[in-house]
């Protein structure tokens, strides 16, 4: 099975909430568990959330970028920017960093990605923005209710 | 969905139920209605009830955070109550289990904080 769908959206605090969901609503098809789901939801909330504030300085002119795509039990997940971009990325992918420790954020945002993803990968480059690709399989334990 | 915040003075306590989602956008909301409320009622103490908050990620985490040592800069405590296994995990994975103080609901949360209910 193979399915794939595309999101662009203003770089808008408000709009966090609806990634997530439209993530969510399109991943249900592949039946995850609850905890899955939720692990996929917050994932898309971290990282639209950094494109937001770090890729784009809270200017919502921008535009964030969203592919899902379904491959068997598995999601792939790339969220985009065009922003200002990671100059260090061991650095930001560090737990409990945070470049903007003024705004209360945890810098947990990477730590939860890696824990809650199977594989994530970041692309950045000063001044062109920042590609996250992340992997999920599923796992296959359905309850048989057909 | 978003967030609602529902304050409530109980003796020297100000208890803070939220329902809905917790993230970036409403954080904002979340610090500023809570700061405001401990000055303008002079409150040291804080307990925060998460039952009906259904997502939470790591700006939630920020606020929480920000709240726990605002409230000891100010000699009072921060406990929070009726977690979610999810949001547990998110406490978990951030290590603000080891240094915040948590309570299995409202009741035991105040008397953690002096106040019999």
């Amino acid at each position: 099975m193979k399915n794939r769908m595309e999101l662009s959206f203003s770089a808008k605090s408000s709009n966090e909430s609806f990634a997530r969901v439209s993530v969510g609503a399109f991943v249900t098809q592949l039946d995850p568990t609850l905890d899955e789901l939720t692990e996929i939801k917050t994932v898309v909330s971290e990282a639209v959330t950094n494109a937001i504030i770090h890729g784009y300085g809270e200017n919502d002119d921008g535009l964030v970028n969203i592919e899902v795509e379904l491959i068997n039990e598995t999601v792939h997940l790339v969220i985009r920017d065009e922003g200002r971009g990671i100059e260090d990325l061991d650095e930001a992918r560090q737990p409990l960093y945070t470049s903007k420790p003024e705004l209360e954020r945890s810098g947990m945002g990477f730590t939860i990605m890696e824990n809650f993803m199977d594989n994530v990968q970041v692309d950045s480059e000063p001044m062109t923005g920042t590609t996250l690709t992340l992997v999920k399989r599923l796992s296959k334990q359905k309850a048989l209710c057909n | 969905m978003s967030l609602l915040i529902d304050l409530e003075k109980k003796e020297e306590v100000l208890c803070v139920r939220l329902v809905g989602e917790l993230d970036h956008h409403t954080a904002i909301k979340l610090r500023e209605r809570v700061d405001e409320a401990l000055s303008e009622q002079h409150l040291t103490h804080v307990l925060l009830n998460l039952e009906k908050l259904t997502f939470m990620d790591s700006s939630g985490l920020g606020v929480v955070l920000g709240r726990y040592k605002k409230v000891h800069s100010i000699g009072g405590e921060l406990v929070i109550c009726s977690l979610s296994p999810q949001v547990k995990r998110l406490f978990e994975l951030s290590g603000l289990f080891k240094i915040v103080t948590f309570a299995t609901n409202e009741r035991e949360a105040l008397l953690n904080l002096g106040v019999a209910s």
